[in-house]
């Protein structure tokens, strides 16, 4: 419902929370897709306006609350260890992509993620409980991100999963990431989703659409 | 919030910095392998690399650097004793860290150990400040690894109030406090060159610009022209704070051989294998035949080949990053200590002369 029935008649519009490694990159490509893009850090947008000049150009830093409202897909790119600070009154009612991995040998030890063996993005569902979370992004490294986007069609066109229990938010993050330069796959559940982290099957693997296709069929399976 | 990019002034990237061009190598003592293919010992490892430092001095190398790790991979935990062995044995090369993990040391001691380096070899002493894409020293030292930030932000401070020589007066949580503290040895030619090295976050380039570091890119993967809004970001934030310009390097991994074919052959196994034992805990891809063929070529971040291919790349890129420093990062465990001396002799007697030759046009 959120994207497409609007798609036609105005510019999707974007935020991005993150200025870090990611948060730019995933602005930047957004930004050439065609999008609206906002982008915010944790503070003042002073703090992040040459960033956001240099490294995004065309996209605007705002106050985070500012960015998010009105937008029609928040991507997080915070930290995941900063996760447990974030206000999730922030994104509510909102499709929040989670771009973020649970990396306790680079990030350390998050007592909130170490539970049983949920998906990260399901621990982040259930705290952004007011939001529709999808998860997609969190496989490929930031500088492919930029590099490896291809026009609809090229014979090699690298796919990315989107992973999410809510239809409408994965066809709208789907539609992104293909507009960004990707095929999207989508993976039947948010669950499903630990097949793209780190560890699992898919994560940092170039794959093109029928071999992602095939790995998530197969583990599915 | 945002100004419109064309209200601002040009950035001269593109054209060299006003700083003069140095070519260095780092290394992070990666355990050599005989040539029936066995590892050496760690202690033979090291003895092995004075030997190399001490080359690199002889062929003209300008920097010779070495990365903290604290793994059986890289033994090389205290880094600053082997450049005081390569220090009394050598007269012109620089010498320094490549990188020191600040935010688990103490700033204080850092400063201690290349303050006694830079006394040792003449002034020659530089660090490297950073994570590196190790982050093993955490654990070890009981620092928590979320704290990383905050560590960092601190003794980055401290450190920048340290290299400025008079007695330090420094508040912060990390650390206890220091009152009007002198802090020996003292340098004799004032603060030495000190760099933070940045992997790929911006507000890093944003901090190396507010405590006054040089920047040092460390660009291991992708296309390294990517990095050249990072070099336009820190020449801004210096004007933002009205803060003079500094120099701007580049460290990135490779290797040279006598050919193209043979720097390929002897590199990529050894690559395939570190990159495929370190992506399990850090996360890296596995590299496939592909993606080497395109980190090595022109596009990518690996300089690997002949002196004239490696040579090529360094010049395109240190113009394209507006970069006065570049050091190639040689080795990769498994190599033998010889192609190692052929990699260090290659690079100061082939590769620095021609990049001079090629960028002084």
């Amino acid at each position: 419902m959120i994207g497409q029935n609007l798609w036609g008649s105005r510019r999707l519009r974007v935020a991005v929370l993150g200025a870090g490694h990611v948060g730019p990159v995933i602005a930047r490509v957004a930004v050439e897709a065609g999008y609206d893009v906002s982008i915010a850090a944790s503070g003042d947008p002073a703090k992040i306006a040459l960033i956001a000049q240099l490294l995004v150009p065309g996209a605007e830093a705002r106050w985070a609350a500012d960015a998010v409202e009105g937008a029609d897909i928040v991507f997080l790119s915070i930290p995941l260890h900063k996760f447990a600070q974030f206000d999730p009154a922030l994104v509510a009612g909102r499709v929040v992509v989670d771009t973020m991995n649970y990396w306790p040998p680079v990030d350390g030890v998050q007592e909130m993620f170490e539970d049983g063996d949920e998906s990260s993005s399901e621990v982040v569902q259930r705290r952004l409980a007011r939001s529709i979370v999808v998860k997609a992004l969190n496989h490929i490294g930031y500088h492919e991100l930029d590099e490896q986007r291809r026009p609809a069609g090229a014979p090699d066109r690298r796919a990315l999963g989107v992973a999410g229990d809510d239809r409408d938010a994965v066809a709208v993050a789907a539609e992104v990431i293909d507009r960004i330069g990707y095929d999207a796959v989508q993976l039947p559940s948010l669950s499903a989703g630990r097949l793209l982290q780190p560890g699992g099957p898919l994560f940092g693997v170039p794959l093109r659409r029928n071999e992602l296709e095939e790995a998530v069929a197969a583990n599915a399976a | 919030m945002t100004t419109p990019t064309s209200e601002l002034e040009p950035v001269p990237v593109g054209q060299l910095a006003p700083f003069p061009l140095l070519l260095g190598l780092d290394t992070f003592g990666d355990v050599t392998h005989d040539s029936d293919d066995r590892p050496l010992s760690q202690a033979q490892t090291i003895r092995n690399l004075v030997e190399q430092g001490v080359l690199a001095d002889q062929v003209g190398v300008g920097f010779f650097g070495i990365g903290e790790h604290h793994t059986g991979d890289f033994p090389l935990s205290a880094g600053d004793v082997v450049l005081a062995a390569i220090a009394a044995r050598t007269s012109r090369i620089r010498l320094g860290s490549a990188v020191t993990v600040l935010s688990s040391d103490d700033p204080v001691r850092v400063f201690q150990r290349y303050s006694t380096l830079d006394a040792i070899s003449g002034g020659r002493a530089e660090v490297i400040l950073g994570r590196g894409s190790s982050v093993d020293s955490f654990p070890l030292f009981g620092y928590d690894l979320a704290d990383y930030d905050e560590l960092f932000e601190e003794k980055a401070n401290l450190f920048a109030e340290l290299l400025k020589g008079g007695p330090v007066t420094w508040q912060g949580k990390t650390r206890s406090p220091l009152y009007d503290q002198d802090v020996v040895p003292h340098t004799e030619l004032g603060a030495f060159p000190a760099w933070i090295g940045v992997g790929g976050n911006p507000n890093s380039v944003i901090r190396a610009a507010r405590y006054d570091y040089s920047l040092m890119l460390a660009i291991i993967g992708g296309n390294p022209a990517r990095f050249a809004p990072f070099s336009q970001l820190f020449h801004r934030a210096l004007e933002a704070l009205d803060k003079p310009q500094l120099p701007v390097g580049v460290h990135s991994p490779g290797h040279v051989a006598a050919s193209d074919e043979k720097a390929r052959e002897e590199f990529w196994p050894r690559y395939l294998e570190v990159i495929r034992r370190l992506g399990a805990s850090r996360g890296f891809a596995v590299p496939t035949p592909e993606s080497f063929a395109y980190e090595v070529g022109p596009k990518g971040a690996l300089y690997v080949g002949a002196p004239e291919t490696v040579a090529q790349k360094i010049a395109a890129n240190m113009r394209i990053l507006g970069a006065n420093r570049f050091d190639l990062k040689y080795g990769m465990g498994g190599l033998t200590h010889e192609a190692l001396m052929t990699n260090i002799e290659l690079y100061g007697t082939e590769v620095i002369p021609r990049v001079r030759q090629l960028l002084a046009i």
